[in-house]
């Protein structure tokens, strides 16, 4: 239906609403079960999954495209980013099952180091070609190698056709 | 009862994708005490064409590991783009990427090691394997650390860029809104920088039901870098060059891994190759100075046209013929799946919907709808200014005017002042896919510190006049909702209500997209078109123009965001149409034929076609810039 909310499980806490890049998860009106989410516009949604990866309650599936899936069929995922592990089980409409695990991740959330703590650039590198951890002086030579150069002319000349 | 609130800015980033992110890590890089912001449609975490996830990354020289030389790949990108890309900006993002892929790979994205060498896993000659579920997460957490969370405004839609009132030809931000809450967002920046992705959807989709959000690339890249740009004057170039991909039949699933790395072949539907019966014709026509069908790689868009002319002669479709290079229970078995979870799960759907065994039979492959990107196998966008010491000064024989020159100061700064671009945004230099496109997020930021640097002592002014009456145009089509709300009743459906005083996002882009899809080279024409017909997509055009102006409508906040994406879809498609009917040959056969100049004509067209709209008449102008190879050309 892209991806379906199942009431039951759902406890409104919108991390699907926060997370869909296609703004199509919405609430309902809150009513006498609280609110809860739900897809606004299947029409608009890709598929991307992340509305059933980032709930905690495993409140949301995705049921195929009607126009050229069959039904029976499914794809469950779980995602965890403490073992940083993306865990999936493929149900084929004939009862055959598949499963998968990947690495999603090889540091810990959170871990990455951000520039402003790499040593301040020497302003006059700005004009040089040299980007930020390709260079001594800018927090090391990432490139492993000295940056490519290629001898340009400063001017050429041109005839246009047509 | 608008809310608006001012932002200013050192630097703001359009779009928080894979170059918005590129360019947040190297503006606070080299500006630690700028303030630099993003404005991101939807939750960067989550966000632009990565949004879920990659298998691959696609562009990695190895240049530490002698795999490749930059000039190698600038030959290999221009014999894909059939000779016509800007060589100094390939040449300039390819000698900046591998630092880009070994900080991701620092951060914790999970690259394919190789022990042998030290190095990755090879896809393909350029290409590298990854386990990139969370690539975007990851990036993003980069971006958000670089700029400051208080500095990431999630969930704002940029609609226009705002220009300076002493100087049309300098931006100075940008207005949009929240799409959750409709607070009117103005951002004052010194620099703006324009990452704001491709285009899907200009084009009728093949699926139209449920489905329709089922494109290959995603339903929310809406040609915003494109559209923006456009409206604001800034010169575009090779927007003809939109393309098809071809891909897994329905779900568009990738098939790199499956070619590069698993070896598969594809065939027609009798098992034949599909590109020996069609090399002598393509010789002929598509030869050109460049010899491309004869190129170590093919081209892309000859591969896709040959396999087109097996299925126009009856012997599609074509077959990957995974039975031969699928084993069960085996690596091959987990890597063809994992191609597919990491980037189109929908295509894995499917298959368990249809108990499809890649191992035992062949799956169909087509090619998608065209799109509108500057960062794949295609090249449209914004005219750049090429770096110091690869772009040529001055080109003699040229006028001045910066659309027609290579070189104007600042690396990856467009045709107009203080306007940078980046990813999709920034055109001419294709094949950036998600490490390029970041690279050149880094590329146009460090030029856009200095940028501001070189003009510290220059005002930053606004005009009330012209924000205000932006904003009233931006608001609109919900006042237009608001009136006449309860004249016409009509019942609930898929579409929306049937009213003679209002278009509804749905309603327009259905119009735009057979408009495009009939007449530009769509795949109901099998991507054929001609003079007449793009001349009459012009005219249909016009009225949709016209239409968008007086009647778009949107009932909440959300759908004025789609309102406004269709905008952005409808300026772009123009551009694309003008483009194709300015070039009168046929260089990319694979993504469009023009039926009436079917070859490929270098005498008259190895040229860039570049153009400039003027939003205040409407009016648009287009002109050849020719393509200076600094890397010798047979």
């Amino acid at each position: 239906m892209p991806s379906y909310v199942i009431p039951a499980k759902c406890t409104g806490c919108g991390d699907c609403v926060n997370i869909c890049p296609s703004h199509i998860m919405r609430f309902t009106k809150s009513g006498l079960f609280g609110r809860k989410a739900y897809n606004a516009e299947p029409e608009m949604c890709w598929e991307c999954y992340n509305c059933v990866k980032h709930c905690p309650q495993g409140a949301v599936q995705i049921r195929g495209y009607q126009d050229f899936t069959p039904m029976g069929g499914a794809v469950e995922v779980y995602r965890d980013e403490k073992t940083n592990r993306v865990y999936w089980t493929i149900r084929y409409r004939n009862g055959t099952i598949k499963y998968f695990v990947f690495p999603i991740r090889t540091t810990p959330w959170g871990s990455i180091k951000p520039p402003t703590e790499y040593p301040e650039p020497p302003k006059e590198l700005l004009r040089t070609p040299y980007l930020s951890c390709e260079h001594e002086q800018l927090g090391g030579n990432k490139l492993g190698v000295e940056l490519p150069r290629y001898k340009v002319p400063e001017v050429v000349k041109v005839e246009v056709r047509g | 009862m608008v809310r608006v609130r001012y932002v200013d800015a050192d630097i703001l980033i359009i779009g928080g994708g894979m170059a918005g992110s590129g360019a947040a890590w190297e503006a606070r890089y080299w500006c630690r005490n700028c303030r630099v912001v993003i404005a991101e449609k939807a939750n960067i975490n989550r966000s632009g064409a990565v949004a879920m996830g990659l298998s691959a990354i696609n562009t990695y020289m190895g240049l530490k590991c002698k795999e490749n030389t930059v000039e190698d790949y600038v030959k290999y990108v221009r014999g894909d783009l059939m000779g016509i890309v800007r060589e100094d900006l390939v040449y300039d993002y390819a000698r900046h990427v591998d630092s880009t892929v070994h900080l991701f790979d620092e951060w914790g994205l999970p690259i394919w090691p190789n022990p042998q060498t030290g190095c990755y896993v090879r896809e393909g000659k350029w290409q590298i394997m990854i386990h990139g579920e969370s690539y975007k997460a990851i990036v993003a957490e980069a971006a958000r650390k670089a700029v400051g969370e208080e500095n990431v405004f999630n969930r704002v839609m940029v609609t226009h860029l705002l220009k300076s009132p002493s100087n049309p030809n300098r931006v100075v931000g940008a207005i949009g809104f929240n799409v959750n809450d409709g607070t009117v967002y103005v951002f004052r920046a010194k620099a703006t920088i324009v990452s704001a992705g491709g285009g899907s959807h200009v084009y009728r989709p093949r699926s139209q039901g449920e489905g329709l959000g089922r494109a290959w690339y995603p339903p929310w890249s809406s040609a915003s870098s494109y559209g923006l740009m456009i409206e604001a004057g800034a010169v575009m170039t090779m927007m003809e060059a939109r393309f098809v991909v071809p891909r897994f039949k329905d779900g568009y699933g990738p098939v790199g891994a499956y070619q590069l790395l698993l070896k598969t072949k594809i065939t027609n539907a009798y098992g034949q190759d599909f590109w020996k019966p069609h090399y002598e014709e393509i010789k002929k026509l598509y030869s050109g100075k460049g010899n491309y069908p004869d190129l170590p790689i093919t081209p892309t868009t000859l591969r896709v046209y040959a396999q087109r002319l097996e299925w126009m002669a009856g012997r599609g479709p074509s077959l990957m013929r995974t039975e031969e290079t699928v084993k069960k229970g085996t690596e091959s078995e987990a890597i063809a799946y994992e191609d597919f979870l990491d980037m189109t799960i929908s295509q894995v759907v499917i298959w368990a919907g249809q108990n499809h065994e890649p191992a035992e039979r062949p799956y169909e492959v087509i090619t998608t709808e065209p799109y509108v990107m500057g960062s794949h196998a295609t090249e449209c966008g914004a005219w750049a200014s090429g770096p110091d010491d690869l772009a040529p000064k001055k080109i003699e024989g040229l006028p001045d005017d910066r659309g027609y020159q290579y070189y104007w100061g600042y690396n990856r700064m467009t045709t107009l002042d203080g306007l940078f671009c980046a990813g999709d945004g920034c055109g001419a230099n294709p094949h950036k896919f998600s490490s390029g496109s970041f690279t050149e997020g880094r590329l146009a930021a460090k030029s856009a510190v200095l940028f501001i640097m070189d003009h510290s002592d220059e005002k930053i002014e606004v005009d009330k006049a012209q924000v205000d009456s932006i904003i009233t145009k931006l608001m609109e089509p919900l006042e237009r909702y608001e009136r006449g709300k309860y004249t016409v009743v009509t019942g609930p459906s898929y579409m929306h209500p049937i009213d003679p005083t209002k278009m509804y996002w749905k309603q327009g882009l259905f119009r735009l997209q057979k408009i495009m899809d009939e007449y530009a080279g769509g795949w109901s024409t099998m991507y054929v078109t001609n003079e007449w017909m793009l001349n009459r997509a012009l005219e249909l055009l016009q009225f949709l123009k016209e239409d968008f102006i007086n009647y778009a409508a949107a009932q909440d906040w959300h759908e004025l965001m789609r309102v406004w994406e269709l905008w952005h879809r409808i300026l772009t498609a123009e551009a694309v149409v003008r483009h194709m009917l300015f070039r009168k040959e046929t260089r990319w056969p694979g993504y469009y034929v023009r039926a009436d100049y079917p070859a490929l004509d270098d005498e008259n067209w190895h040229v860039f076609v570049n153009s400039r709209y003027d939003a205040k008449t409407g009016k648009w102008e287009l002109w050849k810039v020719p393509v200076i190879h600094i890397i010798p050309f047979p």
